[in-house]
């Protein structure tokens, strides 16, 4: 066996794990495991310029391949400046392992120099934490700590490592294990066979059937188990924010995203349903507008692999509680079985309401406008240039939502966005954390002038790795979601929602040696994607200056049903 | 409802925190929390009295499972247990009083573990309502100190909780 100095042992199980690229940066605490990643070239490290961006990338990977993401970073103001990033991944369900360093044991509690209690500090937004407590026993902590991000509903794990478990001439034999288990934690493998018999029964027996699907069906691996089942039933289905991409947005069965801004045919459809199966979704507050309200007429059966998502928001009638690729499997295998067909007379009766819900123009925008360039115009030229084809990264705001209802994402991992926790400034380093493993696809952020000043210092990091993606910017020149709200709600003051004094996007990108563009007229709006996208090798970022006082809708009208809707600045349902 | 919640955990420093932090941020309340080791050692057992909706009890019991130390649980209310805990109380017991007190003692098969000319501190076990009604039946204003444990639990017959 080999002898290894803790910091040693991280790399090597890092490696040994099949960890390709970590994303950190430096600091005391963490010198001596730095100084391992320099002596060894099989794990990779990119050095971002700001902690949180690191987390972001490590979400950006994790979401595009399903795989943790990894990231290293020092003790105290490092530590702390992952929070948000952590909680971002935490909220997501998305897979992460955190590295930070420690102040050495001897130190712990006597408030030493970049001493943080980041056990106590990430307690509140990770799926687990772990402290090393003696440097043999990093290889079995790591290992545990890919298991638990990994498996079950995912989620991050963080690592305190105090420095003197690294420390250089202390030497342990070394091993990486193959397999642990936890006594304490023992993720579903299958669901109910019982319930899932029951769930199928209902299916069949509906007359006005949704299928609601989140973004646990990416997670999970159900996409194409979830395509077949709408395609043999021919019901309707409907996606979450971050559901889509779970079944093609282009469907023929796509209803498109359901919730706050929501499809109208969607939150109809949901709201006159007598059966919803929710699969791998968990009832957020942005999907159901008033619970006390919700889908009045529907029976509800959830599939989920958290029990504790059954029946937390919304009372649910039949709960399968597992992995949300062997429960699909299982309801078709349980839907051969019984052999029986939907009542042909209602299903099409159901389409015949959803096709006019669907002609209905249902809050959306005014394509005809020539004198400015609308939000939802770009987002739809950007899926035209990218052949509907490209990964698509947001920040959070209009741009966000506009993204969301009109780029329709036929691929699952495609869309990736924090959904949850609703993080600006995710959007740009979860695209370079794409890029970077995916090179010969296109990466696009898309992204707004409030969201992208929150990471912008990740261009000096695309310079130094080369990461040439594209960044769309919807420039409203407002903090629009903000301004939206308070248009609606704060009869339009517009209290420090206004962006004024923002830099030329244009010169800042090429100071940091990229390609900066600019749009301001709606016919030179394809044109310059076109321009931009074919610049392969160079970051591009694109300032479209758009319609400022475009609202996003539908808009849900809160505490109301799912069909209680602003369809635009006057109308509503 | 007032619920008991019983949980091994595994004897792990912050597995605790865990457990208290999981109330605090959802909002549940804690009435009288108990830990220490089992004979096993690699775990601790910690019951827990709490109140809320039968679906807020059920948010909680998920919510303890999902935490990955948690190796078990059970919600004790749900069937027959025996709930104890244990009380201190110091009390003035001066002149009359002190054979007052001294057959109130008696009546709740409590014991006088400490003994001054001037005070008595008295050991009384039992369920939490029987240590509320033993302080009420104390004479008005002699109490001068009062320690509970938090309620200890475990079930009735055959069932157990262990690995
Ligand atoms: C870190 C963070 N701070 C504040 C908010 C609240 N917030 C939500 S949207 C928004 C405005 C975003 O502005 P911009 O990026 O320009 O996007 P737009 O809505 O204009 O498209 C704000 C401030 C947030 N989501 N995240
Ligand atoms: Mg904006």
């Amino acid at each position: 066996m080999e002898l290894l100095s803790g910091a040693d042992m991280i790399t090597h199980s890092l490696a040994d794990q099949g960890v390709e690229y970590i994303y950190g940066y430096p600091g005391g605490a963490a010198l001596h495991i730095y100084d391992a990643l320099f002596r060894q070239d099989k794990v990779k490290h990119i050095l971002v310029r700001h902690e949180q961006a690191a987390v972001h990338m490590a979400d950006g990977y994790a979401r595009a391949t399903g795989k943790a993401g990894v990231v290293l970073v020092t003790s105290g103001p490092g530590a702390t400046n992952t929070i948000t990033g952590i909680a971002t991944a935490f909220t997501d369900s998305i897979p992460m392992v955190v590295l930070c360093g420690q102040v050495p044991s001897t130190l712990i509690g006597e408030d030493a120099f970049q001493e943080t209690d980041m056990m106590g500090v990430s307690r509140p937004v990770v799926k687990h934490n772990m402290a090393i407590k003696h440097p043999s026993e990093i290889p079995e902590t790591i290992k545990k700590a890919f298991y638990i991000a990994e498996s079950g509903r995912p989620g991050p794990v963080v690592i305190d490592i105090p420095k003197d478990m690294t420390a250089p001439n202390e030497r342990f034999e070394y091993s990486y294990p193959k397999k642990v288990k936890l006594r304490s934690y023992s993720p579903p493998t299958r669901g109910h066979s019982g319930q899932i018999r029951k769930a199928a029964e209902m299916l069949l027996n509906a007359k006005r059937p949704v299928i609601y699907a989140g973004g646990g069906v990416i997670i999970g691996g159900g996409t194409q188990q979830l395509t077949d089942l709408v395609k043999r039933l021919n019901y309707p289905v409907t996606c979450t924010l971050m559901g889509l991409g779970a079944y093609p947005g282009t469907g023929e069965h796509s209803l498109g995203m359901l919730g706050m801004h929501g499809s109208y045919e969607a939150n109809q459809a949901m709201h006159h349903s007598d059966l919803v199966v929710s699969i791998g979704a968990r009832f957020d507050d942005r999907v159901t507008n008033g619970t006390d309200k919700f889908c009045p007429g529907a029976r509800i059966v959830h599939v989920d692999i958290d029990p504790a998502n059954i029946s937390k928001t919304i009372k649910v009638d039949v709960p399968i509680v597992g992995p949300v690729d062997s429960v699909l499997t299982d309801l078709h295998a349980a839907l051969d079985e019984l052999a029986g067909t939907p009542d042909q007379e209602a299903l099409s009766a159901w389409w015949e309401k959803i096709d006019g819900w669907r002609a209905f123009h249902g809050g959306r925008y005014d394509a005809s406008t020539q004198d400015s360039i609308k939000p939802q115009h770009v987002i739809e030229t950007l899926h035209k240039v990218t052949k509907g084809d490209a990964f698509v990264t947001s920040d959070v705001g209009q741009h966000q939502m506009f993204a969301a209802q009109y780029y329709k994402f036929n691929k699952p991992n495609r869309w990736i966005n924090s959904g949850g926790l609703g993080t600006m400034g995710f959007g740009l380093p979860a695209a370079m954390g794409i890029k970077l493993t995916h090179p010969d696809e296109e990466v696009v952020c898309v992204t707004g002038e409030g969201s992208i000043q929150m990471n912008i210092q990740e261009l000096s990091t695309c310079k130094q790795y080369d990461l040439p993606l594209k960044v769309l910017l919807l420039n409203n020149q407002a903090l629009g979601m903000v301004k939206q709200w308070q248009d609606m709600n704060y009869e339009s003051r517009h209290s420090h929602s206004y962006m004024d004094s923002l830099p030329d996007f244009t010169k800042l990108v090429e100071s940091y040696g990229h390609v900066g563009m600019t749009v301001n007229k709606l016919d030179e709006l394809e044109s310059t994607l076109e321009k931009a996208f074919a610049m392969k090798d160079k970051l591009v970022f694109i300032n479209v200056y758009v319609d400022p006082l475009e609202h996003v809708y539908p808009m849900q009208i809160a505490k109301g049903s799912m069909n209680d809707m602003w369809l635009n600045k006057t109308e509503r349902t | 409802m007032r619920r008991i919640i019983s949980v091994l955990l595994e004897n792990e420093p912050g597995a605790l925190s865990r457990v208290v932090g999981l109330f605090s941020q959802r909002n549940y309340n804690i009435e009288t929390l108990t830990v220490a080791p089992t004979d096993d050692e690699s775990l601790s057992r910690l019951t827990v009295t709490t109140t809320g909706s039968d679906k807020v009890i059920e948010q909680i019991t998920k919510q303890l499972n999902k935490l990955i130390e948690v190796v078990k649980l059970v919600d004790l209310t749900e069937g027959s247990h025996i709930e104890r805990e244990l009380m201190l109380v110091k009390v003035k017991a001066v002149g009359s009083q002190r054979g007052e007190v001294s057959r109130t003692v008696d009546i709740f098969r409590g014991q006088i573990v400490d003994v001054n000319s001037t005070v008595y501190t008295v050991q009384v076990t039992g369920d939490s309502r029987k240590l509320d009604a033993f302080i009420k039946a104390l004479p008005e204003g002699i109490v001068l100190e009062v320690v509970r444990s938090g309620v200890s639990g475990i079930a009735r017959g055959e069932k157990v909780l262990s690995l």
